[in-house]
């Protein structure tokens, strides 16, 4: 059966450079990079390359750069550390989104459970934070803004620039969980003034296990673990040599290609899209298709639930994902599609499939195919859509 | 994988798929909030079940628990058809995974409601003991969404 791999916002296949990388690593350089001697030295100096390189790409600084085990690991560190900062100068005020990553949300909710007060800015019905929302919601109290770059199902870009400067006005901290963004969408920490950001390797076509958080030098960052001094005493634990480099070769490759990656996934992206709500009646597309990530296509049917859907996709090799609750471990549909203020049973019939570089015209010719026969087939048996075809809903 | 054999073998073969324009008894249950909705059909002379299709609009589990509950009452007494748990329809499916339980208790009262209808049709009187109305999610305990 073929295969088709639409699901690379949950994580992607290792390039053939990061593979490359990683696998050398693992059989020549297994140095621990904090050891005098020769293999050591060595492994130490293929990590320092591979945080300049990582840098150069975010147009960051090697030093302001924090290996991590993920996006969460940095998400959680991030803001922890902005909140121990405004808690010494009495700012006990956090601004958000209420459709962040649950990295991002979790760790808010415990801050508020320790007394922080978080402001969740509306993404409105298309899924994006406004500037004058922000900037009415910004007190003296404020000490961290964090709102992701890119929303990891919807896929619509922030407003970052925009926001990184707002900050830089009113001297708040301004962190972004890019763990969407990073290898797919130009950064550059500098012009965008932005104070930290979370990036996650498995996304860019990296190894699963790493990220970092990138912390702008001035930004005073706390350790969170008790250890050894790996990387400049701030997180302890031995330097994960073969991950490190392997996620320098992944991100030098996608930002090498970049522009043509941006062209070509968008032009998948887009002609998905067009076809499915051309083909598909009563399709609605989930974020606006302006500022959207070139490889994210978030659908919902009405009158289908998602997960019978995905089982069925999956039958005809097709790997996507949806918000549905059956597929969120929970029985309410995913807080994304809600923040969006999709009505539950619509939220119920979601389907994000997102594509990458790897993907082909066939691939895409083959969802095309097969995307309206299961929707079709499942609305058959649905006394939803029944009820939905007699007008009654 | 997430599901059993039994499970998959149902949802994508789903047995008594369909509906019915003569049935005579219709019952429906769920809440599209909640993500699953059944309803089922039945044809019923001399007092056993002779055709029974349903409808579901639900994940995997909602569908293969329809499938089998419909394949578990055909040909059965109305009155033994009642009786038929969603224990026995999980155990029939070779069980379910715990967050998907209440499917199986929808399918239950799918069938209960459908005979329902047809006892309230048929001036039959209904026993509160067998038809208790799973009504809403609030009231389903092996649901969270009352919580």
């Amino acid at each position: 059966m073929k295969t088709v791999y639409a699901d690379n916002a949950a994580t992607t296949a290792l390039s053939p450079e990061a593979f490359e990388a990683m696998v050398t690593c693992l059989k020549d350089d297994y140095g621990n990079a904090s050891s005098l001697h020769h293999l050591g030295q060595k492994a130490a100096a293929e990590v320092a390359k591979a945080r300049r390189e990582i840098a150069e790409c975010l147009g960051a600084e090697a030093g302001e750069i924090y290996f991590t085990s993920g996006g969460t690991e940095a998400d959680n560190w991030a803001i922890t550390n902005a909140a121990r900062l405004g808690m010494k100068k009495g700012k006990t005020h956090i601004i958000s989104t209420s459709f962040e990553h649950h990295a991002v949300l979790h760790t808010l909710q415990k801050l508020e459970k320790e007394g922080f007060e978080v402001t969740y800015l509306d993404v409105h019905s298309d899924g994006y934070v406004r500037i004058d929302e922000l900037e009415k919601a910004i007190t003296d109290k404020t000490c961290l803004v964090t709102i992701m770059y890119a929303n990891n199902e919807i896929g619509t870009i922030q407003p970052i620039e925009e926001i990184g400067k707002l900050c830089k006005e009113k001297g708040v901290t301004f962190h972004t969980d890019a763990v969407q963004a990073v290898g797919h969408l130009p950064i550059n920490v500098k012009e965008q003034n932005i104070d930290m950001l979370s990036f996650s390797a498995h996304k860019f076509h990296g190894p699963k296990g790493i990220g970092a958080l990138y912390c702008r030098k001035g930004i005073p960052l706390m350790g969170f673990m008790q250890g050894g001094a790996q990387e400049r005493n701030k997180r302890p634990g031995t330097t994960n040599t073969p991950a490190i480099v392997a996620t320098a070769a992944a991100l030098k490759k996608c930002c090498a290609d970049m522009d043509k990656n941006i062209a070509y996934v968008s032009s998948l992206r887009d002609k998905l899209i067009d076809s499915i709500v051309e083909l598909i009646p009563r399709t609605r597309v989930n974020g606006g298709r302006d500022k959207r990530l070139p490889g994210n296509v978030s659908f919902c049917f009405e009158g289908i639930e998602g997960e019978s859907l995905l089982l069925h996709l999956d039958l005809k090799g097709i790997c996507g994902s949806s918000g549905s609750a059956c597929t969120s471990g929970s029985l309410d549909p995913s807080h994304v599609l809600l923040a969006l203020g999709l009505p539950h049973e619509i939220a119920h019939g979601s389907l994000r499939l997102s594509l990458c570089e790897y993907n082909t015209e066939d691939d895409i010719d083959y969802i095309i195919e097969e995307l309206p026969k299961i929707v079709s087939m499942l609305r058959d048996m649905s006394p939803v859509w029944e009820k939905i075809m007699k007008g009654e809903n | 994988m997430l599901y059993s054999e039994k499970v998959m073998d149902h949802f994508q073969n789903p047995r008594n798929l369909g509906k019915m324009d003569d049935a005579d008894g219709v019952g429906e249950v769920g809440n599209a909030k909640c993500g699953d909705i059944m309803k089922i059909y039945l044809k019923i002379k001399d007092g056993v079940i002779e055709d029974v299709k349903f409808n579901t609009f639900g994940c995997a589990s909602a569908i293969a628990t329809s499938s089998m509950a419909t394949e578990m009452i055909k040909g059965q007494k109305v009155e033994d058809a009642i009786q038929i748990s969603n224990k026995a329809v999980v155990e029939a499916l070779d069980g379910l995974p715990p967050a998907k339980i209440h499917c199986s208790v929808l399918a239950e009262q799918a069938v209960k409601a459908a005979v329902a209808d047809y006892y309230t049709k048929n001036g039959i009187e209904l026993d509160p003991e067998i038809f208790n109305s799973c009504g809403d999610c609030e009231s389903c305990e092996s649901c969270a969404h009352g919580e």
